[in-house]
């Protein structure tokens, strides 16, 4: 056997990568099914009410038309996440602006423009609330007027979908040391910090196909829904319900998927369902595709949030204690809040070492589209906050930012806040030492200070210290039980079977890297099947930066099994070549018809959770970073730019070094866009600014020079030593960046997105900072791109 | 796409003449095409209000760039990407060429016009200031005759010209008198490409020793249409440079700009921030103009 070069470790070619970059792949749009007809949707025009009626305009032939409304859903009226809160389509009130309500069909796409319009719905409107702190009013003030949501049996109470109450031990014990350390402390730290929403601003838009196909009898037999989605078994789970069918007769298929960032998680199982109910009702294929204003407006965003931090700190800088409170604007249903609130409770504490520390954690109900998953899912919020307020706490007892987190960081064989023993090597320390040299923090530090004292441009350094836990929180991988096939085909090459998807960021890829270096195989041998949950088992979605440690373990598993297998069954040699893997298979396969090796989730042993106090293990890995951004904040526009950025991380072995690197310096991006740029501008609960030319996501013009590095030390959890990466570095560059302007201006900013006009609003009057600046912004209004009517003048 | 295109008339006349006729038939009643980089995203948005359309883009007669001894004549037909290239424009008139480098993308840029730029009359435009601080003239035509008015006085309002409903703007001349100047411009936009303008500057000025000998300003979003400053311009006319006298002429030029400023709240920034801003500009710039 002629020795290969490591396929994992290597970067090989994306295995969907030719496709996309002829123009070959095949999108939702690219696709067309015969006699296929087109869906719109009719939106709430207001943010709540009641409907009163439903008027259609005496000039549209409504014959030609399918029309769907609450009432001719076959099941449950209801989208399933987590409860059964969120209307498949609104029947009696709505509950945010752009709320679906009525769904039409048509042969011709054009027709339906003017049928949307023709659709006329009055209202008797209730009043709204559209922040967290109005939603947290009318509780306190038991304003029944607007208690906007009831609550639920899954833990939710008025207005709050979900509470976590999560403590580093015992909860007496904690709140009795808590007391004492507020009670010894030299020095009390508080801080509030506050994060916007995000859009997923994924290139392609929302979109599916769906088919309805009937019995002899005129019943529904039948579904099939493709498009472009992460996580194909949720669409089924959607379709179960309203349609009353079971799961086997509800079909997915994922086709070519233009980017998601979460964005494709939970939404696909609204409009996967809006496109098979019309189905339903016209009897032909119906594509639904959003343009970008109406994916804009209504799909889901980032959770805005809020953190409080109460710090008990000693004049030697040791954190004593620490109380943290997150609340996030969850939007009008629970859709996945309680597991974002999740993920910001448990990465709320850090990497850092809290002799007591409590996190009390809510998701409130507000009349905003709901908010959904995006990359990071909860924990770029509270992390924002923690690593701004480690800036404050270390300035205000009079020690550098890093000096004060490294006599606090966490380190081998410590416990997490959660009470989880860190057996695997953490080194906080050495990661911090390594990215502040890569930057070259110090000598700018010293530099910067010097220049700013002359220059109308402000430079400044800042980092930020983190950590995020890889794969589904606490007990999650345990009830998700995925499972994975291996399969070798006719013609001899293996075939992973998985329900996790492509979009972009390469699990197609790294995945074949997984069984081509596990079977010893050439990486272009393996073949990785569609993603149709007719073929495909469920290996769990495709979140939470799971697949390449959580399903790539199985698929290394199913590897192992099969080499086992064939060695047993078929005298496959122990060091085998291609030749001799595709004749053993093939001599199996005559025998048995088929070759297929089938693995599913094994907790390691030690992984513990108690659902109940919040307390175990986690995660079973962690991601550790610390980022490090410089800025230059020019003193005559206000405005803040990020100048250079170097993002360290030990994510245990490196499968793909370029789609790693790709993976980083987009999250690093998404992470500077989420800083400096990208505000939701709302109205009542109605996005704004929904169109690219308002909405400023930052180009390669406002981007600096990114520098990846990696620590690699491997992991026992991922296959090849590997964990997980694709979240990770949205966690870090706000508050990275926002330490590097408090640097260079010496005036600490706690809320993002921060804007020109938030600076300049700061520097410039005496007012209360939360009023003013980009608060003043008039959303309703635009002279270039929604053009107002001429104003008559001489 | 949220219009029904079968909702448009659309017509590409063959020649100016005949786009000309139809105006004078029909006054009021098309709307100009040529780039289309406004107006085709209006009809995408569904806010296409003009259903009937003449398309002037593929006129030759109205795209080129002409080079006498006093001015530069540019066709309003000439394309972003047209001025960015010419060597006439680069060399005489160089904030031209960089306000057209910062519109939109380079796809805008290859077939949004001069002409579309002014006509459209968007107060946030980025060629205007430039237009203004060079003293450009405007060449109408119709039917009936030919006219040139000042740059300065085409804007009467929020996106109101003194187009009248058959006329055409044909040529936009501009000065070739800057060679001793001092030049500046600066766009303070939501991002530093593809972005509009929150606030911009364009400025001019000829020195005599340290005194102010000639100024003239011109501004994006400072008010409901370009704006050419001129109380900032006549407070800053014949005001001196030196060390005793620069930050009193400072702050008159700061003065005379807040005076004349009247922007508003909107979706992309605040009043006060572009007051503010404008006169920080204003300033830098300036401060500039001391060796």
């Amino acid at each position: 056997m002629s020795e290969r070069k490591p396929i994992l470790g290597g970067s090989p070619i994306r295995k969907e990568g030719r496709a996309k970059v002829l123009g070959a792949a095949k999108y939702i749009d690219d696709q067309e099914l015969p006699d296929m007809w087109f869906g719109a949707t009719v939106r709430s025009s207001i943010a709540r009410g009641t409907i009163r009626s439903i008027t259609f305009s005496p000039e549209i032939n409504w014959e030609e038309f399918a029309i769907v409304r609450a009432s001719d859903i076959p099941g449950e009226n209801t989208i399933v996440h987590l409860t059964k809160d969120h209307p498949c389509l609104a029947a009696n009130e709505v509950n945010h602006p752009e709320e679906p309500i009525l769904l039409l069909a048509h042969p011709d796409k054009t027709a339906l423009i003017a049928a949307v319009r023709g659709v006329k719905i009055e209202y008797d409107e209730l009043p709204g609330v559209f922040t967290i702190e109005e939603s947290e009013t009318a509780v306190e003030n038991n304003d029944v007027e607007r208690i906007i949501w009831p609550g639920s049996d899954q833990g939710g109470t008025a207005n709050c979908f979900k509470t976590y109450l999560m403590y580093s031990g015992d909860a007496k014990e904690t709140e009795d040391g808590l007391a004492t350390a507020f009670e010894n402390a030299d020095f009390i730290v508080e801080g509030e910090y506050h994060t916007g929403a995000q859009e997923q601003l994924y290139i392609e838009n929302n979109g599916v196909i769906a088919e309805c196909f009937r019995d002899a009898t005129g019943g529904i037999e039948s579904l099939c829904v493709r498009g472009s989605m992460q996580c194909p078994y949720y669409l089924v789970h959607a379709l179960t319900l309203v349609f009353n069918l079971p799961e086997d007769k509800c079909r997915v298929i994922q086709v070519e998927t233009g980017g998601a960032f979460g964005g494709k998680e939970d939404f696909p199982s609204l409009i996967g369902s809006h496109a098979a109910l019309l189905a339903m009702k016209c009897g032909h294929p119906v594509k639904i595709t959003y343009d970008r204003a109406e994916d804009m407006a209504a799909t889901t965003k980032r959770h805005p949030s809020r953190t409080r931090h109460r710090t008990a700190v000693s004049k030697d800088g040791k954190l004593l204690g620490g109380t943290i409170d997150v609340a996030i604007d969850g939007g009008a249903y629970a859709t996945l809040s309680p597991v974002v609130l999740s993920r910001a409770t448990i990465h709320a504490p850090g990497p850092y070492k809290w002799p007591h520390v409590r996190v009390k954690a809510k998701a409130m109900a507000t009349n905003i589209p709901p908010h959904g998953a995006f990359r990071g899912f909860g924990a770029p919020q509270s992390l924002f906050g923690l690593e701004r307020h480690m800036d404050k706490i270390a300035k205000t007892i009079g020690l550098t930012p890093e000096e004060f987190r490294r006599r606090n960081f966490l380190a081998t064989g410590d416990c997490t806040a959660t009470g989880q023993p860190l057996v695997e090597p953490v080194d906080m320390q050495g990661l911090l030492t390594r990215a502040l040299r890569e930057a070259g923090y110090h000598e700018k530090l010293a530099r910067f200070a010097e220049e700013n004292k002359t220059s109308s441009i402000k430079r400044g350094v800042g980092f930020a210290s983190f950590m995020h836990g890889t794969g589904f929180t606490g007990s999650g991988e345990r009830r998700l039980n995925s499972l994975v096939y291996l399969d070798v085909r006719e013609d001899g090459r293996p075939e992973i079977l998985v329900s996790s998807t492509e979009f972009g960021q390469g699990t197609n890829t790294i995945l074949s890297q997984v069984a081509a270096q596990t079977l010893n195989l050439p990486y272009e041998s393996i073949v990785v099947s569609p993603v149709d949950t007719s073929i495909v088992p469920n290996s769990g979605p495709t979140v939470a930066s799971r697949t390449a440690m959580i399903v790539g373990k199985l698929v290394e598993r199913a590897s192992l099994q099969m080499l086992t297998l064939l060695r047993n069954e078929e005298k496959l040699p122990e060091a085998h070549t291609p030749e001799e893997f595709k004749a053993a298979a093939l001599a199996y396969r005559a025998k048995h018809g088929s070759l297929r090796c089938s693995v599913r989730y094994e907790p390691p042993a030690k992984i513990y959770w108690d659902d109940e106090l919040y307390r175990g293990d986690a995660y079973p890995g962690y991601a550790w970073a610390v980022y490090v951004a410089e800025v230059a904040v020019d003193m005559n526009t206000y405005m803040a730019t990020c100048t250079r950025f170097d993002a360290l991380q030990e994510v245990g072995m490196v499968m793909h070094p370029v789609l790693a690197k790709g993976q980083i310096e987009g999250g690093v991006a998404q992470g500077i866009g989420y800083a400096l740029y990208e505000k939701c501008m709302w109205k009542d609960g109605r996005m704004m600014n929904n169109q690219m030319t308002n909405y400023i996501m930052p180009t390669s013009a406002d981007l600096p020079p990114i520098h990846v590095h990696f620590e690699e030390v491997p992991s026992i959890h991922g296959p090849g030593g590997a964990k997980g990466i694709g979240e990770l570095p949205m966690d870090g560059p706000a508050p990275a960046i926002l330490n590097a302007i408090e640097n260079a201006t010496g005036v600490a900013f706690n809320t993002i997105p921060l804007l020109p006009e938030d600076i300049f609003e700061r520097f410039t009057s005496f007012t209360d900072p939360e009023l003013g600046g980009t608060e003043d912004m008039d959303p309703a209004v635009d002279r270039d791109t929604r053009v107002e009517s001429a104003e008559v003048s001489a | 796409m949220r219009s029904d295109v079968s909702q448009f008339d659309l017509t590409a006349p063959p020649s100016l003449d005949a786009v000309l006729a139809t105006l004078a038939k029909e006054p009021g009643k098309h709307t100009l095409l040529a780039g289309g980089t406004e107006l085709m995203v209006a009809l995408g948005t569904g806010r296409l209000n003009q259903h009937s359309l003449l398309s002037i883009q593929h006129l030759r007669e109205l795209r080129f760039i002409g080079v006498d001894d006093s001015a530069i004549h540019i066709g309003s037909g000439t394309t972003f990407t047209d001025i960015r290239r010419s060597k006439a424009i680069t060399a005489d008139l160089p904030l031209m060429a960089q306000s057209a480098s910062w519109t939109g993308s380079v796809a805008n840029q290859n077939r949004g016009t001069l002409g579309g730029n002014i006509c459209n009359a968007s107060p946030a435009a980025d060629t205007p200031p430039v237009l203004l601080a060079y003293g450009a003239t405007l060449t109408l035509v119709s039917a009936s005759g030919t006219r040139t008015v000042p740059y300065a006085e085409f804007h009467l309002g929020y996106k109101k010209t003194a187009l009248r409903p058959d006329e055409l703007l044909h040529t936009i001349n501009v000065p070739r008198t800057f060679a001793g100047y001092r030049q500046y411009i600066r766009k303070v936009g939501t991002r530093n490409a593809q972005a509009i303008s929150k606030i911009a500057l364009a400025a001019v000025a000829k020195l005599d020793g340290d005194r102010i000998a000639d100024i003239r300003l011109g501004a994006a979003s400072l008010a409901n249409r370009p704006a050419r400053c001129s109380a900032a311009e006549a407070a800053l006319l014949n005001q001196r440079l030196d060390a005793a006298n620069i930050d009193a002429t400072v702050r008159a030029a700061r003065a005379g700009l807040a005076s004349e400023a009247k922007p508003i709240d909107d979706i992309r920034s605040t009043a006060k921030y572009r007051a503010a801003v404008a006169g920080n500009l204003l300033e830098e710039f300036i401060r500039s103009l001391v060796v």
